[in-house]
């Protein structure tokens, strides 16, 4: 059975606009108009047990909106929702036990203690064994090689160090599902990699279900399998990244060189651009397929060297906000 | 520019209507809260020293618009070690083509402080109705210059306060004890004080002299400290010096220490 | 559970012990207020040839009291859980597998006490021994009437931080429902700190205004401990006083309660 399944979610808010200007400024004063938006628009999906997620869009495309209403902090307008076969914004206190939530830019340690007060203060709400927690701490300290941080008071942590700490905060009660909120945002290259390569682990050995939201390609090439696109309030987009690339930009590339000057040309094959004895070849794979296209040119032609290429993940992703917006 | 910033700072707070409005009254009651007390304090015990309420009522009023007014028009000297030290946006405004001083003083034009304005006005304009006092250009002139010169006094110690803020921002609630201690402590008479606490805020913290003394001066009353009539009559010139002094030691000291150190 | 609950109150207590600086800059601001109260009552008092319904030596110890014990009083919400529910973060505090009045109430009496205990033992001291060596007699604060008053204090002294944290927790419920830092929690304070007697002890407003003053809660988070201190209640005959701190401390329980519930099904709806 799915772990997280999620159907027909709508959320609407209502926002308050503002005029413009000195009058605007006094007519609110009085009245206001509200406005309509639907940050959410017919969400689903459903995510099996130790799946690794990445959860993707614009900003202000319903990526955290789904992320509190998952972690029961905001109700849906409607819709259904069952994590662990409880409904988050129903029944809170229970549910928030199984999970643990990290919001980039946000902390949940204690601003003015050293971390590993803070660590004993979650160990107390979330009521985990002294043993157990000990225990935990100490290998997930390791894996995240905080050590020498724990006495140190949150304010005085860099970024990168703090959402360390944050990570382990969020897992010493071992929750089943971890949902990431941008955590490596803001962060340096270090921290980057030791995040993701920490993500990778807890997903792989401890079988930790992750949600992750990103703006990092680079983090969802590396972490996921399977990736669902957001964009204004529904879902454009659920599978393997190979699915998306297809669909959004379905595009291949050759880069072929060849040992003298030639003349090519094909109809399904256009040339995008030529160095000298090189060629960027571009094709739609329905129509040729790549192995296809490498014998033909093999057969009539010089071919020194064959590269295929695919555009980059931030190429596809910049083309679908395009063409969506 | 100074406008500009204000219009902004204005417009802000409007747009928080319910809060806006509730600032304001908040202010208002608070201070015919504190105004309450002193009368609860009349009604017990008939009168204080040589001391009428209406009298006191006139102390009251003056110190307290002049209070309102430095107050709201020096929020970004009073948050300054918070909002602008601690943040570090204190280099935005170094790095902007204007003055310091000038830019610090459009933080925000704190519109609360017209509950504090409007009550201390109030309870002014009843005091000089209910004392007689006549108003004659000379008289109102000089009251003018009084709550000038209050204003600026009480300006002064906010920008203390912000020249502190460059060392540490921390125990700075000690200043308190000038600010709202100084209204406090002139809103009576000083003359009701011990001697040591008496000399410290006329010499040291020159409240007495845009409160005490030049209040002596409009209701025609003698000292019973003594003091001569001339030293009465000059005394306001001490607020306007005061935050003289104050500027100085903010740009020349203050702002010299935090671009020598950077810190 | 209870367990989290005392930990929480204790690492908030590690917090505010950090701002050392803070505590003598408070210590030294309310010597400063206390001094100048005493001297104005000192004035009043002076010409005055009537009984007053409360002694100067009487006004001069609750003074001293309610500087010690000023931090107590509620007229300042909690910085961290202000911040939280003005830029949103609030919702937040919905992830974690707790109640939340209860949290909130527990950093709450941290909040109310921390500081206080901080504060209070110095001023207390100068208050009782510096100022007496120093040739100060009247203006010191005296010793308890009895031991009995002074027992009967220390009851009265719990139910008045209990009175202070239950309103200072509607306090932060209102903050939930206004969204602004600023506004009702300006007034509030206002009233409170009056009422509650700490600028003018009760016993000196006019005397029609008294059955009023009585039936108020806020008499007691000062009025009513404080006079039980100085004798001008008789401590066994306290009793209806400490029930009134009671039945009020309850009754802002279930009103900070209910609009906490109502206004987090609020949130929990729009957002925050």
């Amino acid at each position: 059975m799915s772990q997280i399944v999620v159907e027909s979610l709508w959320k609407r808010f209502q926002v308050a606009e503002r005029k413009p200007g000195f009058v605007g400024a006094l007519r609110g004063v009085f009245s206001r108009s509200y406005r309509e938006i639907n940050a959410l628009r017919n969400v689903g999906f459903s995510v099996e047990p130790g799946e690794l997620v990445g959860y993707i869009g614009p900003n202000g495309a319903g990526k955290s909106t789904t992320i509190k209403v998952l972690s029961g902090i905001l109700a849906p307008s409607s819709g259904k929702c069952e994590i662990n076969g409880l409904t988050p914004w129903l029944n809170r206190q229970q549910h928030v036990k199984n999970i643990g939530v990290v919001f980039g830019q946000r902390t949940q340690l204690w601003w003015d203690l050293p971390v590993v007060e803070s660590f004993e203060l979650l160990r107390d709400i979330y009521q985990v064994p002294t043993r157990d927690y000990k225990d935990r701490r100490d290998e997930l300290v390791q894996t995240m090689q905080i050590e020498d941080l724990l006495d140190t008071p949150v304010r005085q942590l860099s970024l990168g160090q703090r959402m360390r700490c944050d990570l382990v905060a969020a897992l010493l009660h071992r929750p089943s599902i971890l949902f990431l909120d941008e955590p490596t945002i803001g962060l340096d290259a270090v921290s980057k990699l030791a995040i993701r390569e920490f993500i990778r682990k807890l997903n792989r050995d401890h079988g930790v279900t992750v949600i992750l939201t990103t703006h990092d390609m680079d983090e969802i090439e590396a972490l996921c399998e399977r990736i669902i696109v957001i964009d204004n309030g529904a879902i454009f987009n659920d599978g393997t990244l190979e699915s998306l690339r297809s669909r959004v930009n379905p595009e291949r590339r050759l880069k072929v060189e060849f040992s003298e000057n030639i003349a090519f040309s094909h109809d399904d094959v256009r040339i995008v651009s030529r160095e000298g004895n090189t060629l960027h070849l571009s094709f739609n794979p329905n129509r040729m397929t790549t192995t296809g296209l490498i014998q033909l040119l093999s057969e009539s032609y010089p071919v020194k060297d064959l590269f295929v290429e695919n555009p980059p993940i931030e190429e596809i992703i910049a083309q679908l906000y395009e063409t969506n917006s | 520019m100074y406008w500009r910033l204000i219009l902004v700072s204005i417009l802000g707070q409007m747009q928080y209507k319910v809060s806006f409005i509730l600032n304001v009254t908040g202010q208002f009651v608070s201070t015919i809260i504190e105004m309450a007390a002193i009368w609860a304090l009349f009604t017990r015990f008939g009168s204080l020293e040589h001391w009428k309420f209406e009298e006191v009522c006139l102390f009251y009023g003056i110190v307290n618009i002049s209070f309102a007014i430095a107050d709201g028009l020096s929020s970004g000297f009073d948050r300054f070690g918070t909002e602008y030290i601690r943040t570090g946006n204190f280099d935005r405004i170094l790095v902007r083509p204007r003055g310091i001083v000038l830019q610090l003083l459009g933080h925000e034009l704190a519109l609360r402080r017209l509950g504090r304005l409007t009550q201390g006005l109030i309870v002014l304009v009843w005091a000089i109705v209910m004392l007689d006092l006549v108003l004659d250009p000379i008289t109102f002139i000089y009251l003018m210059i009084t709550i000038a010169s209050g204003t600026c006094l009480f300006m002064a110690l906010f920008v203390l306060q912000a020249t502190l803020s460059f060392w540490s921002v921390e125990s700075l609630e000690v200043m308190n004890t000038l600010t709202y201690g100084g209204v406090q402590t002139t809103q009576y008479p000083i003359s009701i004080y011990e001697e040591w606490f008496r000399k410290f805020f006329t010499f040291v913290v020159p409240v007495a002299c845009v409160a005490y003394f030049p209040i002596l001066v409009l209701l025609g009353k003698q000292d019973p400290l003594g003091s001569s009539i001339v030293f009465q009559v000059l005394s306001p010139i001490a607020g306007f010096l005061f935050l003289a002094f104050a500027i100085a030691l903010f740009r020349f000291v203050g702002v010299k220490h935090y671009t020598s150190t950077g810190s | 559970m209870r367990i989290a609950y005392i930990s929480i109150i204790s690492a908030r207590y590690r917090t505010l012990l950090q701002y050392r600086a803070a505590a003598i800059a408070g210590f030294v601001t309310q010597l400063f207020w206390g001094c100048i109260n005493i001297m104005v009552m000192m004035a009043f008092f002076a010409l005055s040839s009537e009984e007053q319904p409360i002694s100067l030596a009487q006004v001069v110890s609750y003074i001293w009291l309610g500087q010690a014990l000023l931090g107590m009083l509620p007229w300042t919400v909690d910085k961290e859980i202000e911040a939280m529910i003005l830029n949103g973060d609030v919702s937040y505090e919905l992830v974690r597998p707790i109640d939340l009045y209860d949290f909130w109430f527990c950093r709450t009496i941290a909040l109310r006490t921390a500081s206080t205990t901080l504060r209070s033992i110095p001023m207390l001291i100068f208050a009782m021994v510096v100022l007496p060596l120093a040739g100060l007699d009247n203006w010191a604060l005296d010793l308890p009437a009895s031991m009995t008053s002074f027992l009967v204090f220390t009851i009265s002294l719990f139910f008045a931080l209990m009175l202070a944290v239950s309103f200072t927790m509607i306090m932060h419920v209102v903050l939930v429902y206004t969204l602004s830092g600023e506004g009702i929690n300006r007034i509030l304070p206002a009233f409170t700190i009056i009422l509650s007697g700490n600028i003018i002890p009760l016993p000196l407003f006019p005397d029609w205004l008294q059955p009023f003053l009585n039936l108020q809660p806020f008499r007691g988070l000062v009025d009513v401990p404080f006079r039980i201190y100085t004798g001008n209640i008789e401590a066994l005959a306290a009793g209806p006083d400490i029930l009134h701190q009671i039945v009020w401390t309850i009754a802002f329980i279930l009103i900070g309660r209910f609009m906490l519930m109502r206004s987090m099904g609020r949130m929990v709806i729009q957002g925050g």
